[in-house]
């Protein structure tokens, strides 16, 4: 996601370092460009005005020109300005104590609604609640079945009725008071969508909130949106008083320009993000994330929550102690393909990892999940006894697995002969501290590991310094001060960071 | 319909648009820099984008440098928007020599797909055609049951597949049911896909593949339908959908919102696709061919 205001803004800051020194002249030029970048981003034209504005007066205040890295600056001032601009996140959900929580999600036509609703209620599932799902849009043909389709997926019951002879504030209200009749905690109204100019829809909405008294109403926003973002989410505001805003269709590319305006004209918080099509791929709103990503810093918050989903602590610890042995086979890798497809696609998980998001314009043209799919399919067509020891493939199984998963023979050597440098380098990693093991990530990616169309490299290197046992002495407690300080940085970031 | 109508119709819907552009106060105002910054807020207010908005300014700078802005410079600035936008095929839809013609839909979630389809269907029924739509969104839940429903209101046929099957293999029946039926039109629906889900467009080019596999020189219109109220990325939908299907040009939705409109612009400027239909209404005769003459008179009017 932000692929586009991402791709754009480090352009943009990359202006500042081809200079050796900054100048007035063109740190104006940069700025300019920074503008830019944030307009084609669909940020807000107000919004981006008076961003523009604190950037220039910040960086004119802090003697920028005369300092050391003055493109370091600049990028940390449009960072924590970004940030600012975002607000805080704030994933929480006030329930009441007695009675259902009503939630009413109201937007514009196509903003992603009815699949949020699910979303949200598949949400509230995980934090225990007994969610119901209300079909108040009785405008769209077919959002009716779209609700209880994603009902029966999700196992959540959903009160509709038939669209003729009733109107939506009665069907809100039935789905209350079912909600009470089934011991359900939270109901989730998904009104129908309406462009705001319609004052009549807009005072449909209006009776809901009056009549039904929901105690959260959030607006769902499509984060394409251009410049009427803003006016669109104003005038829900002024007519509902929005609690929360949840971004949509987030994963494609860019416009993160609804996101950073909506923010910042109505005030209203921005509570989560949609992030794909599955029901799964709704996150808490992180700034700090977006920031981080929007500026090429990765997201590794997001791939450590990513996997804390997928992950099976057990069969992990499992694995790792296999690893330690040398003992990693086959069978193992296709547990871990199939954990990695339980965290996103490959792209997604790239671009969290610092440092990997100039790999992403890598695969551009392949479809590195194909490739995942792919090699997984060349597993599956294995004996068990084939996965624990790849060296008994010969010419005549070989041809059997590659007719079983539909590949040419020499993708399932090329596959083994993948495996093998790999379980090397697995076993090398687990032996490695937590920064080694970055480290030697970084160097993977520059040798084509990640590079699933070419078959891996196994480059010459030097066998390295030899060190003195002291050497070894010191850099092994450089190690481990290293991971004491990281330890502590996540205790306090548990601590001060947001409790999704 | 006449021209007046049509005009009306572009009014209302664009009417928020037109409040932004509030051109009786530039008049007899002094053309200098704070004129065009305040001319440049004003057109990427109206989502036209950075770029098309420069080319504007500067043609405006290099005719009116710190001339006085009269009428004239509107007259200007309308007919350069004019120039860009104009299309002599706009509303016109290819037609094969013999049945049927395939008009394959495409866009990203949310956009309007079904509702343009079940309007367009309206309106090549109201010429005297005969109508099948193959519902290739067999991911969305009950994407099908909504073109259904539209169809029945349009009085066509339709042809749909189980939740979750191949929407190439709906796209097979469909053309086979078109060829058997020698029908006038055939339309598909897809799902809604965000343009950077390679897998997504894969898929759609696979149902573009086997359509013209059935189909000889089908599909003749591969439409992209944007949205209206979407910003800048609507450029780079159009250049991806156009990649994979190849897109003959744009219906854009949702006109009658309080969306500017004015991405049309920055869309024809950068990536040479014609706007061929405007959605304007919630009714379902409320497609209407892309008039450039009266979407820029009533963006200024």
């Amino acid at each position: 996601m932000f692929d586009d205001i991402q791709h754009r803004l480090s352009d943009a800051l990359g202006r500042f370092k081809v200079r050796g020194k900054l100048t007035e002249a063109n740190m104006q030029e940069g700025l300019r460009a920074v503008r830019t970048a944030l307009l084609e981003a669909d940020v807000n034209y107000e919004v981006v005005q008076r961003f523009m504005k604190r950037v220039t007066e910040k960086a004119a205040g802090q003697a920028l020109i005369k300092s050391v890295r003055p493109d370091q600056q600049i990028v940390k001032i449009v960072h924590d300005e970004l940030i600012e601009l975002m607000g805080e996140g704030d994933p929480h959900i006030r329930f009441e104590k007695a009675g259902p929580t009503v939630i009413m999600l109201c937007g514009l036509q196509g903003s992603g609604k009815t699949t949020t609703c699910g979303k949200l209620a598949r949400r509230m599932l995980g934090l225990g609640r007994k969610p119901l799902m209300v079909a108040a849009d009785l405008q769209r043909p077919a959002a009716i079945e779209q609700l209880k389709v994603l009902g029966q997926q999700l196992d959540i019951p959903v009160h509709a009725e038939d669209p003729e002879g009733t109107d939506p504030v009665e069907v809100c209200r039935r789905g209350v008071s079912q909600a009470e009749k089934l011991g359900r905690d939270t109901v989730i109204l998904d009104t129908a969508g309406r462009l705001h100019v319609d004052d009549e829809l807009m005072d449909q909405l209006k009776k809901i909130e009056k009549k039904v008294r929901p105690h959260q109403v959030y607006f769902v926003c499509d984060a394409l949106t251009g410049q009427d973002a803003v006016a669109s989410a104003g005038a829900f505001n002024a007519a509902l008083e929005l609690d929360g805003v949840i971004m949509t269709k987030l994963d494609g590319d860019a416009r993160g320009g609804a996101a950073l305006s909506v923010r910042q004209v109505t005030g209203v918080p921005i509570k989560f993000v949609g992030m794909g099509e599955k029901l799964e791929r709704l996150d808490p709103f992180d700034p700090q994330r977006i920031v981080g990503q929007m500026l090429g810093m990765g997201d590794i918050v997001g791939l450590v929550e990513a996997a804390k989903d997928a992950v099976d602590e057990e069969e992990a610890r499992r694995q790792q102690e296999r690893m330690a042995k040398g003992k990693f086979d086959l069978d193992d890798f296709r547990k871990q393909i199939v954990t990695m497809k339980k965290m996103g696609s490959v792209k997604d998980l790239m671009g969290k990892i610092p440092g990997m998001n100039q790999m992403g314009s890598m695969l551009e043209g392949v479809d590195a999940d194909a490739e995942v799919k792919r090699i997984q399919g060349i597993i599956d067509s294995m004996t068990p006894e084939e996965r624990r020891d790849p060296h008994k493939i010969d010419i005549s199984r070989r041809r059997r697995i590659a007719a079983g998963a539909g590949v040419e023979p020499q993708d399932v050597s090329g596959l083994v002969k993948q495996f093998d440098a790999m379980a090397a380098m697995v076993k090398s990693m687990s032996q490695m501290s937590m920064m080694d093991r970055v480290r030697m990530l970084s160097g993977l990616g520059k040798a084509g590991a990640f590079n699933p169309g070419a078959l891996l490299k196994t480059p010459k290197q030097g066998t390295g310094k030899r060190l003195t046992p002291k050497e070894r002495e010191r850099q092994k407690r450089l190690r481990e001060k290293e991971a004491r300080r990281i330890q502590k940085e996540m205790r306090e970031k548990r601590k001060g960071g947001p409790n999704p | 319909m006449a021209f007046k109508d049509l005009l009306d119709r572009f009014k209302h819907g664009l009417a928020k648009t037109a409040r932004l552009f509030d051109v009786r106060s530039w008049f007899g105002r002094k053309v200098d820099q704070d004129f065009l910054d305040e001319l440049e807020a004003k057109l990427i207010r109206a989502d036209v984008g950075v770029k098309a908005t420069q080319i504007l300014i500067d043609r405006v700078r290099e005719a009116y440098a710190d001339k006085t802005a009269d009428e004239d410079l509107l007259a200007f600035l309308k007919a350069e928007m004019k120039a860009l936008l104009q299309d002599p095929q706009a509303g016109a839809l290819a037609k094969a020599p013999t049945n049927p013609t395939v008009i394959l839909i495409a866009g990203v979630n949310g956009s309007g797909k079904t509702t343009s389809i079940a309007k367009l269907a309206q309106r090549l029924k109201d010429q005297g055609n005969s109508i099948l739509l193959g519902a290739c969104d067999t991911f969305r839940a009950a994407a099908a049951d909504q073109l259904a429903i539209w169809a029945e209101r349009s009085g066509a046929d339709m042809v749909r597949g189980n939740a979750g099957a191949d929407p190439a293999s709906v796209a097979h029946d469909a053309c086979d049911r078109a060829l058997a039926r020698k029908v006038d039109y055939l339309i598909v629906d897809t799902a809604g896909r965000l343009h950077t889900q390679t897998h997504l467009m894969r898929e759609l080019e696979k149902v573009r593949g086997i359509i013209s596999r059935k189909i000889e020189g089908a599909p003749h219109e591969s439409l992209l339908v944007l949205d209206a109220t979407n910003g800048q990325n609507a450029i780079q939908q159009a250049r991806i959908f156009s990649k994979s299907i190849a897109c003959s040009g744009v219906i854009l939705t949702k006109l009658d919102g309080t969306a500017k409109g004015g991405v049309v612009v920055a869309v024809r400027q950068q990536t040479d696709l014609p706007v061929k239909f405007v959605g304007v209404g919630e009714g379902i005769d409320d497609l209407q061919p892309f008039d450039p003459d009266a979407f820029v008179e009533s963006l200024f009017s």
